[in-house]
């Protein structure tokens, strides 16, 4: 096992593009890291270049203590499962599992010996002697798994292994997976696109956009305390509402979000003393679903300077819960989000989409304004300009 | 029209009919292909197996009046044909002699450079290639008299008083190797490209998996590339064994002085101009050189059929 460091590491392809910038990545011994982003954020750039199939422009990549920015991919000591699985169609499931151990030159017995103890780990016992086209897509990840953990590597380099998957068969999988990582204990960087994945299967998440990492957190500190706009709305679902608002700290302070006026108590002030700094100008407001719940059902303590009124659109009712879509009367930031530019910009002063996770027993409904009690302890806050989160 | 039309749910409606019928037409035209092209073989097997005197009294279709068939002709085509003709059995060696490294050596070159072009980075790889497919241009015909020169002395270049030896004179001609030379240059243009195009399609994940296994370009190419590429290499084979078998010019030209090496193409020749003699031979002769490439393309044709890629990758 061994820690996995990236250190401002940069790849630059021929044609000029830039696709990781400086990317700083402490994988601890052990540890499984998510690297998550939409499509094209270079994360699988990243993961190829740990594995050694793209080589590293600028920077240092460290496995363990050992610098292996030019060592070869089968020297990395390093196991690899493909978003395709990449299994060998020619050869059995066994030989696809000990095709590295045979190109290490093992011993027939211990071949079979390490790829049958593979097998059963994976149940794949009773398929070892068919080939993949047999296989279902479960059956395949499963043999490219085997195909990894056979080897013994010190790290597993995994690139979307389970989105060729479909829903049913990826939750199962999502737990195999992070069950084999922990009784394994290898230490291990997995790429996905999807939040979900990231959340649930990572110690630790690194998000990324546009070759740039965003943040690296545990999963909840994620949730909690995004440091940007772009981690605030890429982490979460239903994603977090924004808007602008405008802070007044003289008198009673209040947050005014278009003819809304949320008092700010001051403990949300000592908490985030940063906040202070923005008196009398633009913030961007973030708030998640569950910091909304309808003033029916859980009516504002302080009597109504904690609310705000929105036209409901629509009411999905999910049994445990009510997400309700309202038209909240405010401006949207004009910034790029997770999402790109949110809907509220587009319509301008027609107002922003607010998306609230209320308890089944709301009495929302559709076509009519409803008042929704915000939980302000829980708000988030932006500068519009650096769309960094306002804390300290 | 109408009328067929208001016949009732029995009958269907006209447009699916002519549709119905239609569809039957290409395979009808197949059919009829099939069985035009085969007559010829048919008669030629029929004639093959009758006495010199039922040969020449009429066509193959009087068998039916007058039913004798004998295994002469092939016994004495094979072992003791007349005149000077080297007996079919040898001939028959020696057409295997040519014809199995005309085709295993172009393919094992072709394989690897295909291999080399596809996956391999290295400077120069796009011309080079270009340069490889520009050679399909060059008629065959064209490269003989030099090649035969080279081969017989060899290549020199003259400066001043010193001469420089490029290629040794190492006396070819006449002898086996010239025609295999021959057959795998004349090959190699049209199996890299195939090869290539096939290589070039199989997943990159497979290969970048083998890199990290541990496998080197050779390991590559040994276990993951030649067994993935045994459809396109089996086609290319046919190919190349069909063309190297039937071919007469390429071996006339470089084998045609030595007998004992020369293969059943040029044997059939010789047994026409015999002074006459032999002809009744000819048939049976002919049907020899034919069992190879009947052999070899129903042996081989299901490589044409099977996808070997299924369960590579998704889909």
């Amino acid at each position: 096992m061994a820690a996995v460091t990236l250190d401002k590491v940069n790849k630059v392809y021929d044609n000029g593009f830039h696709a990781v910038h400086d990317l700083d990545l402490d994988i601890r011994d052990g540890e499984f890291l998510v690297l998550v982003g939409p499509s094209g954020c270079g994360k699988s750039t990243a993961l190829r270049m740990v594995a050694g199939l793209e080589s590293i422009s600028s920077g240092e990549l460290r496995i363990g203590e050992r610098v292996v920015n030019d060592v070869h991919p089968k020297d990395r000591d390093i196991a690899f499962v493909f978003q395709n699985y990449a299994l060998y169609p020619h050869m059995t499931v066994r030989d696809n599992i000990g095709f590295a151990l045979k190109l290490r030159k093992a011993s027939k017995r211990e071949i079979t010996e390490r790829v049958e103890e593979a097998a059963r780990l994976l149940e794949l016992t009773e398929l070892l002697d068919i080939k993949p086209g047999q296989l279902s897509g479960g059956q395949r990840q499963r043999v490219a798994m085997g195909r990894a953990i056979v080897r013994r590597p010190q790290v597993f380099l995994m690139d979307e292994p389970l989105s060729n998957l479909d829903a049913k068969l990826r939750v199962q999988m999502r737990a195999e997976i992070s069950h084999l990582q922990h009784d394994l204990g290898v230490t291990t960087l997995y790429v996905t696109h999807d939040q979900i994945e990231a959340m649930t299967m990572g110690h630790r998440v690194a998000v990324m956009s546009k070759g740039f990492l965003q943040q690296v957190d545990t999963p909840q500190n994620l949730y909690d305390h995004p440091n940007n706009l772009y981690v605030a709305t890429f982490i979460g679902s239903p994603q977090m509402n924004l808007a602008m608002g405008q802070l007044d700290l003289d008198g009673t302070a209040h947050l005014a979000i278009g003819k809304h006026r949320l008092a700010i108590p001051d403990d949300l002030l000592s908490t985030r003393p940063g906040l202070r700094a923005y008196a009398g100008r633009d913030v961007v407001v973030g708030l998640r679903p569950e910091s909304l719940e309808d003033a029916s059902v859980k009516p504002d303590p302080t009597g109504g300077d904690r609310t705000l009124e929105a036209m409901v659109e629509l009411r999905e009712g999910l049994g445990s819960e009510v997400v309700a879509h309202a038209k909240l009367d405010a401006r949207g930031p004009h910034v790029e989000t997770a999402q790109g530019v949110p809907e509220g910009s587009l319509l301008g002063d027609a107002g922003i989409e607010l998306v609230a996770r209320l308890d089944p027993r709301t009495t929302v409904a559709v076509g009519k304004v409803a008042k929704f009690t915000v939980d302000i302890d829980t708000l988030h806050f932006f500068d519009p300009e650096t769309t960094l989160a306002i804390r300290d | 029209m109408t009328a067929v039309e208001t016949t009732g749910p029995a009958m269907e409606p006209v447009g699916q009919r002519t549709h119905r019928v239609l569809t039957k037409v290409p395979t009808g035209i197949l059919w009829l292909i099939v069985v035009l092209w085969t007559i010829p073989s048919f008669g030629l097997l029929v004639t093959s197996l009758r006495p010199e005197a039922d040969q020449i009294s009429g066509g193959w279709w009087t068998i039916v009046s007058n039913p004798t068939l004998t295994w002469q002709n092939y016994h004495d085509a094979l072992f003791s044909p007349p005149g000077g003709t080297l007996p079919f059995s040898q001939a028959f060696v020696n057409s295997m002699a040519i014809a199995i490294p005309g085709t295993l050596v172009p393919i094992a070159i072709a394989a690897a450079a295909a291999y080399a072009f596809a996956w391999m980075d290295f400077r120069g790889r796009h011309w080079l290639f270009i340069g490889v497919l520009a050679m399909m241009a060059v008629p065959l015909q064209m490269s003989l008299v030099p090649l035969q020169q080279l081969y017989s002395g060899g290549a020199h270049v003259s400066i001043g008083s010193s001469t420089f030896i490029l290629i040794p004179d190492l006396n070819l001609n006449n002898k086996p190797i010239a025609v295999w030379l021959a057959h795998t240059a004349f090959g190699l243009p049209l199996a890299i490209y195939l090869l290539h195009n096939y290589i070039a399609g199989l997943p990159r994940d497979v290969f970048e998996a083998a890199r990290i296994d541990g496998a080197n370009h050779f390991g590559i190419f040994w276990r993951i590339v030649l067994p993935l590429a045994k459809p396109a290499i089996a086609a290319f084979a046919i190919f190349q064994f069909l063309w190297v078998w039937n071919d007469y010019l390429v071996a006339l030209i470089f084998l045609g002085q030595n007998r004992d090496a020369s293969p059943l193409t040029i044997q059939l020749v010789n047994l026409v101009t015999s002074r006459g003699q032999g002809t009744e031979l000819l048939p049976a002769a002919a049907f020899i050189s034919m069992v190879v490439p009947l052999v070899i393309f129903f042996s081989l044709q299901r490589y044409f059929v099977r996808g070997l890629l299924a369960g590579s990758v998704k889909g």
